[in-house]
């Protein structure tokens, strides 16, 4: 599998610059054939540039892109062999679907009778083969969105580009249209590279996500793995939530330590991102809420193996939300921790309750501060 | 105050005021056209009963329009003059559209102001000062060179010019309002299709503007059809319509032909109006 | 770059007709009607540069009386546009349902596609002596002979109203058209009556509109030749007439060119003065409707 040619898509070094701001900062990725790539970033930070340049819309001022091994400067956007689905899907107002799919066919001069069945195919491939002669204001959310990707589909290429197209849908359609994004991907078995700002999104879509922030790769791994194990403290703070302390290491062996917070509370860490921690720097503490306890104090010693962190406080409000509701803490010291409770509507926590908050020093992820390490 | 249901005395009289403004709109034109058909010397009345002289009678007193020689003469001679201005306008307003969306260049908002002025100019200013200039130039040319430049003297080549030259203003405002409205990320799907820079236009952005382009041109046509003021002053021996007619109103005195041409045009600039109407409906209903 | 080109190519392209058209139609011929206006006939085919044409016009009462009377009557147009117009606009953007709104709407746009002329006519077949109206008040017994409504200037502001309030309306209702109800219902709801309402928030949102709709009236109106001089008659002393006169009747050019320039001027004045008064400029208003 090192053979250069199993990447669809390769970018080595690749910038681009707007007069003095730098857009994209020397980003180098390969993606492997048929899988499902995501590029999660906020806005802003280059990611729609990232793309625009892949697609040939914009020239990189530095590095090299590469579709299937070859590099593909120079090479203007409709001689490339990516399609892209648009923001707004950008499908043809003025063409029914049929003329819609047809249309890069027709640009590559294919006859006739091959375009109508490669049409069809394309249909009945995406679950809509009655909607041909269909004119796109008659077309529901879901179905244009289905035939934008055939409108690509159909022509083979070896890249498909997703700019953030599910970004117009309501929630609702939203989530199911992630299902189905990834279940079109397998069938065509095509690459796909998407982008997002939605973590859910990406997480729930791709093989791999790749976390892009003021023009860089923070970090390209499997959605647990970003989820997990965290390289910066950018992309622990992003993907998912988390309670985060900034405080200074008083001890540490280079992979654990204790450290005490801003708030001078004592707490125990796990280094994250392979860093050494070294005693005396500044660092931030991120602890996803799932993994801290809200007990009350009378269960407090059944779980004290579970965690060698543990503050007191009083529950400040519930946050009712089925399956994935929270507890507001707030601690002695005045601030608010966010934890995951269960509840079962019988014999729950209750605002102005005392409890404990209760979590391992292996969930609680530590890195050094930019700069003062 | 806003749309409510209920009548008060204040919604009753303003809905009275609204029908007494298009009673006021109406009345001369219902005027202007009904004694096309009264079957009379003068159009006025009495009501003297209904026919169809006006149009297709062909002795004197009663010469119908279609048998007046003159009157067609200008008829012909407006159609021509409209179809020049209007594709010329529409040409010219496609590519002052293209120019001031997409264009980037130094001055934009000042040519864009100096694009809208021929529309605040009278039509009387404009007619004579393009008449000085093409006289002065036909002298010049003349005097200097011993050539007789037919075209820059009073005739259709100068109506043509001097209408097209607010004319064109119109146009451009027409279609550039459509082009703004022109999701630029089209044409890079289209691009990304494969579809060369040439076929993006032919296939995606010139279909988009077409309505537009349409309803443009029937407008030109219009407003072509019906000017007075520029065209009096560049008329050569070819009049169009509307200087034949106001001959005719000056010299002979109003009479029923008059009001049979008037009908005639207005059956004709309001089918015209209502097709650019439903070109332009086409787009509203994407 | 060859990207670069193109671009640079396609550009020059485009700005090439309108270069053609704005020079050659617009710019030069008024270059040449200033010009013209400077010159002075000394003897016959000899001419000298001098202001002669200009002061002509203001040794003889009659010309500039007749310029300030055009202005004063075209504002009076103006005004009156509108004031009829207003409430007209109003009625069609907010008041009228969705349905009606459209059929309203085309309605007011016909006498548009009418020529000038042939809607001057109409009005001279109602107002003149065995016109319509005379003849309909003789018939209901109200006046016992024939009664004359033509040539007066009265009939003048009829018809130019008449002939410049779509104009007017069309600004208008598209202004009004954007204007989000809720911004009435706000106002009403922070306790102002229907005058405060029309005068703080209606009016001031609607105010592009409104000039651009003055702007155009005014033009019209100030440029018409047709309308004054078929239902005023002899003695409407309308400014374009005298261009006419002294351009086909006198074949005074130069005359007429200083005339030109003059009612260009005014015009001229008269709109700067009213988009400084609004605060408004040309590109946001005239441009947009």
């Amino acid at each position: 599998m090192t053979d250069n040619s199993t990447y669809d898509l390769e970018a080595i070094g690749v910038s681009k610059n707007f007069g003095t701001f730098r857009a994209v900062k020397e980003v180098s990725f390969d993606i492997p054939s048929g899988s499902f790539f995501s590029i999660l970033g906020p806005s802003g930070c280059g990611k729609t540039t990232l793309m625009r340049m892949i697609a040939g819309f914009e020239e990189p001022s530095g590095g090299d892109i590469k579709i299937k091994g070859k590099s593909v400067l120079g090479t203007p956007p409709n001689k490339r062999n990516v399609k892209m689905v648009f923001q707004h899907l950008a499908l043809f107002p003025m063409m029914n679907v049929y003329e819609n799919i047809a249309y890069g066919l027709r640009c590559n001069g294919v006859g006739t009778a091959e375009i109508k069945r490669k049409v069809q195919d394309v249909l009945d491939r995406i679950a809509l083969p009655d909607v041909a002669e269909r004119e796109i204001h008659q077309l529901s959310g879901g179905q244009k969105q289905r035939i934008a990707i055939a409108r690509c589909m159909v022509l083979d290429p070896d890249v498909l580009l997703l700019d953030e197209p599910l970004g117009a849908l309501d929630l609702k359609l939203r989530e199911a249209m992630k299902i189905e994004l990834k279940l079109l991907q397998h069938q065509f078995n095509t690459t796909f590279v998407y982008i997002t700002h939605d973590q859910s999104e990406a997480l729930v879509m791709s093989d791999n996500v790749a976390i892009m922030n003021q023009g860089e790769f923070e970090q390209i791994g499997t959605p647990q793995d970003l989820y997990h194990h965290p390289k910066t403290a950018f992309v622990a703070g992003f993907v998912g939530d988390s309670n985060r302390w900034s405080g200074v290491v008083k001890a540490s062996d280079g992979t654990g330590g204790k450290v005490e917070t801003e708030q001078g509370l004592p707490m125990s860490f796990s280094s994250a991102g392979k860093q050494a921690i070294q005693e005396g720097s500044r660092v931030t503490i991120f602890v996803r809420p799932e993994f801290i306890k809200t007990v009350r104090p009378s269960e407090a010693e059944s779980t004290a193996e579970a965690g060698d962190n543990r503050m007191e406080g009083v529950v400040d409000s519930l946050l009712f939300n089925g399956a994935n509701s929270r507890v507001l803490v707030r601690t002695g010291s005045g601030e608010l921790v966010e934890s995951d409770v269960t509840l079962t509507g019988d014999n729950d926590l209750k605002p102005g309750e005392d409890v404990q908050l209760v979590w391992s020093s292996r969930q609680a992820m530590c890195f050094a501060d930019q700069g003062s390490a | 105050m806003l749309a409510q249901n209920k009548t008060t005395p204040f919604l009753l009289g303003y809905r009275l005021y609204v029908v007494a403004f298009f009673i006021f709109l109406a009345a001369p034109l219902i005027s202007a056209g009904a004694f096309a058909f009264n079957d009379s010397l003068f159009p006025a009345l009495p009501w003297q009963g209904f026919t169809l002289d006006w149009f297709f009678g062909d002795t004197e007193p009663k010469l119908g329009m279609f048998h007046d020689r003159r009157l067609l003469q200008g008829l012909y001679y407006s159609f021509v003059i409209a179809i020049f201005v209007s594709a010329l306008s529409v040409f010219v307003g496609t590519t002052n559209a293209f120019l001031f969306v997409r264009g980037e260049f130094p001055g934009k908002n000042f040519f864009y102001i100096l694009m809208v002025v021929p529309l605040v100019i009278p039509g009387v200013i404009l007619g004579i000062s393009i008449l000085v200039l093409a006289s002065d130039t036909a002298n010049y040319v003349e005097n200097r060179f011993d050539l007789e430049l037919e075209f820059l003297r009073p005739g259709l080549m100068l109506v043509v010019l001097g209408q097209f030259s607010f004319i064109a203003t119109i146009t451009s405002l027409v279609i550039t309002a459509r082009l703004k409205k022109f999701d630029a990320t089209m044409e890079e799907a289209a691009f990304n299709l494969g579809a060369s820079r040439a076929r993006v236009l032919r296939t995606i952005t010139l279909p988009f503007l077409r309505p537009a382009m349409i309803a443009a041109g029937i407008v030109a046509f219009l407003v072509s059809f019906e000017n007075f003021n520029t065209t009096l002053f560049l008329v050569g021996s070819e009049a169009p319509l509307t200087i034949t007619m106001y001959d005719r109103m000056a010299k002979v005195g109003s009479t029923p032909v008059l009001n049979a041409v008037s009908f005639f045009l207005m059956v004709g600039s309001g089918l015209l109006a209502l097709l650019s109407i439903v070109v332009q409906r086409d787009k509203s209903a994407r | 770059m060859q990207n670069k080109d193109i671009k640079r190519l396609s550009l020059f392209l485009l700005f090439a007709p309108f270069a053609l058209w704005i020079i050659l139609l617009i710019i030069l011929p008024h270059i040449g009607m200033v010009i013209l206006s400077l010159k002075e006939k000394v003897a016959p085919r000899v001419y000298e540069y001098s202001f002669a044409n200009y002061l002509e016009f203001l040794n003889e009462p009659i010309y500039w009386n007749t310029l300030l009377r055009t202005g004063s009557m075209s504002l009076l147009v103006t005004a009156l546009a509108l004031l009829i117009g207003f409430p007209i606009a109003y009625y069609i953007a907010k008041i009228a349902g969705p349905r009606s709104r459209g059929g309203l709407f085309l309605l007011c746009l016909i006498p548009l596609w009418v020529s000038d002329l042939i809607r001057a006519f109409g009005w001279i077949l109602l107002l003149r002596e065995t016109g319509v109206i005379s003849n309909f008040l003789q018939w209901t017994g109200l006046v016992g002979a024939p009664v004359e409504f033509l040539y007066n200037d009265v009939a003048v502001i009829i018809g130019l109203t008449y002939t410049v309030i779509l104009f007017m309306i069309v600004p208008l209702v598209s202004t009004l058209d954007g204007m989000d109800n809720s911004m009435i219902e706000a106002g009403y709801n922070l306790g102002g009556n229907g005058f405060t309402v029309l005068r703080r928030i209606i009016v001031p949102y609607a105010m592009p509109g409104i000039v651009a709709g003055c702007i155009v009236t005014f033009m019209l109106t100030a440029g018409s030749y047709l309308t004054p001089i078929l239902l005023g008659g002899k003695n409407s002393s309308w400014f374009t007439e005298q261009i006419y006169n002294q351009f086909i009747t006198r074949f005074n050019w130069e005359g007429g060119a200083a005339f030109g320039m003059l009612l260009l001027l005014f015009t001229s004045l008269v709109i700067w003065l009213g988009l400084k008064l609004s605060g408004q400029t040309l590109a946001n208003t005239v441009a947009k409707s």
